[in-house]
């Protein structure tokens, strides 16, 4: 179970206030979705919650602990592209954590315990639908196969805290549904905290546990610079009314971009 | 309807006659330069008819030299390419090493990155008399000559293959749990050798540019050598199929390397929609 506390977090780049004042609390166990207009700091948010920056100004702790100065396993990530190894069929890919975790040296196993990972692996790719697909290449798979497996590749070495940005930006529809159940799914059996950034409400509403909305409040262009963006509504989705949601989602329909009619 | 130049394409077969075509037309070109000449002057020497040019390659790649006892076409071609072999074995192993680490390691980087800049601009040639000072006039030389004139260029260009990786893999290695050594390992190393090999193919002009040019200078034997040596001669006939013997050697090794790639890498062509 895992708690994450971010407090009075600032981040500049060059002098320019990109994020300011955040402060959350997050529950263990939450699915945290992320929204708001594009350009006002969500990636770089979940690029301080995986140290891939430091924030200025503020801490982030996790479970009490000062979160560790770079990656590392106990927080995954889904990119929005990238995220899966190309040189690796999707078998390898899903193994490489297991691999790397028992064979410090060399970074990869052989013989009886190599087929042990890769069995895990295969289960795994079966957990996310991905059966048949284990001996394709990342290029040789659709959108949506990809992303699958780097979920599945992101979740075999059980972090605490799973970070996605965007995570099914680029699939249609149907797909997005198939994922949307697949998530929950696994958020339910690991027990994980979810971070999520997304630029569809209606994603951001159906998986979230809680809504955070990130947005300027300071918009003349002469202010761009001095201020930046904090959490303008936090919103607990599992214990907030069917008015308030809805009233939330109108509040924010028109600020939130690439909302799809 | 009418397609747009960009559009048509030839067939397979088009494709390899129009390859051919200009082979031919040099060959026919030369023929004609060469039967005009002689008919002129029977003993000119600098276009010689096909029957000489194979009389001339009878005697030096099938026929042991009255000299020395060897087939000089063979025992010329082991020289030149147990030097090249070398030579670019290790300029491709410090490319490795040297690469990797600057694209990698900042540490590294801010040490290493502009010493090989700035040696990547020494002319090679401009340091060869120094090479056969500190060296001495034998094989160690022109295969330092190689690695000198090749190295740079195969470190910066991996440097920059590694800095072109999308930062997204490498903070997706470390968040599975993977050390700097295992990065390399398992997914810079393997993504870079094709990336190696497809420069190492793009340094066999210049590797053979700069042992041609060490043998020309000093040497007892080697390709270099004996074209620069049967200069003096004017012989023509010998020239021309030394060149010619060059040329398909280097050809051959820019093939086998593509042939290495697709074979050892198939992620590769599955990258390219294959
Ligand atoms: N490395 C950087 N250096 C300088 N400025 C940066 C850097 N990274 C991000 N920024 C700036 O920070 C701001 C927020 O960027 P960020 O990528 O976090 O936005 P975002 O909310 O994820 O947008 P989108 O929805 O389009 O993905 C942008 O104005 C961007 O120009
Ligand atoms: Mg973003």
């Amino acid at each position: 179970m895992t708690e994450v506390t971010i407090r009075h977090v600032w981040k500049e780049y060059d002098g320019d206030v990109v994020l300011e004042r955040v402060n959350l609390d997050v529950a263990p166990h939450s699915f945290v979705s992320i929204v708001g207009p594009s350009g006002c700091g969500k990636s770089t948010f979940l690029r301080m919650l995986l140290s891939q920056e430091a924030p200025t100004r503020g801490f982030i702790r996790i479970d009490g602990q000062d979160l560790p100065p770079e990656p590392t396993a106990e927080r995954g990530v889904v990119f929005q592209r990238y995220s899966v190894f190309p040189h690796l069929t999707a078998l390898e890919n899903v193994a490489f954590g297991p691999e790397v975790a028992r064979a410090p040296l060399l970074g990869r196993l052989f013989g009886s315990r190599r087929k042990a990972v890769l069995e895990q692996a295969a289960a795994a790719l079966a957990s996310v639908g991905l059966d048949h697909a284990g001996d394709k290449y990342p290029a040789q798979m659709s959108g949506g196969m990809q992303q699958r497996l780097a979920i599945a590749q992101a979740l075999i070495t059980k972090p605490k805290v799973l970070l996605l940005d965007e995570p099914f930006g680029a699939l249609d529809p149907g797909i997005r549904a198939d994922m949307h159940q697949l998530m929950l799914r696994l958020f339910d059996e690991t027990g994980m905290t979810v971070f999520m950034v997304t630029h569809d409400l209606k994603e951001a509403f159906h998986l979230g546990t809680r809504l955070v909305a990130f947005d300027r409040y300071k918009t003349r262009p002469e202010e761009i610079g001095a201020y930046g963006a904090t959490i303008t509504l936090d919103l607990a989705l599992d214990r907030s009314s069917a008015r308030e949601r809805a009233e939330a989602m109108v509040g924010l329909a028109d600020k939130v971009a690439d909302q799809p009619a | 309807m009418a397609r747009r130049l960009i559009n048509l394409r030839p067939s397979r077969q088009g494709a390899l006659y129009l390859g051919l075509l200009p082979f031919l037309i040099l060959i026919a070109l030369y023929a004609t330069g060469s039967s005009l000449r002689l008919a002129e002057n029977p003993d000119d020497k600098l276009l010689p008819g096909f029957s000489v040019l194979a009389d001339a390659v009878v005697r030096v790649a099938f026929t042991p030299d009255r000299r020395t006892g060897t087939v000089l076409l063979w025992a010329d071609t082991a020289a030149s390419l147990a030097r090249l072999g070398m030579g670019l074995a290790v300029a491709t192993a410090a490319g490795l090493v040297v690469g990797i680490g600057n694209g990698l390691l900042p540490y590294v980087r801010a040490g290493f990155s502009p010493l090989v800049a700035v040696i990547s601009m020494v002319p090679p040639m401009a340091v060869l008399p120094i090479l056969f000072i500190v060296f001495g006039l034998d094989e160690l030389s022109k295969v330092v000559l190689i690695v000198i004139g090749v190295a740079p260029f195969l470190m910066r260009d991996l440097q920059a293959r590694v800095e072109e990786l999308p930062r997204e893999q490498l903070i997706k290695a470390q968040t599975l749990g993977a050390s700097s050594w295992q990065v390399v390992l398992r997914v810079v190393l393997p993504q870079m050798l094709p990336r190696l090999i497809d420069s190492v193919r793009l340094s066999l002009g210049p590797a053979w540019l700069f042992l041609i040019s060490a043998e020309a200078i000093a040497a007892e034997v080697g390709l270099g050598y004996r074209i620069f040596l049967v200069r003096r001669y004017l012989a023509m006939d010998v020239i021309l199929p030394y060149v010619a013997w060059i040329t398909l050697l280097a050809f051959a090794a820019d093939l086998a390397l593509r042939a290495l790639n697709r074979r050892l890498f198939p992620w590769l062509a599955a990258g390219r929609g294959a």
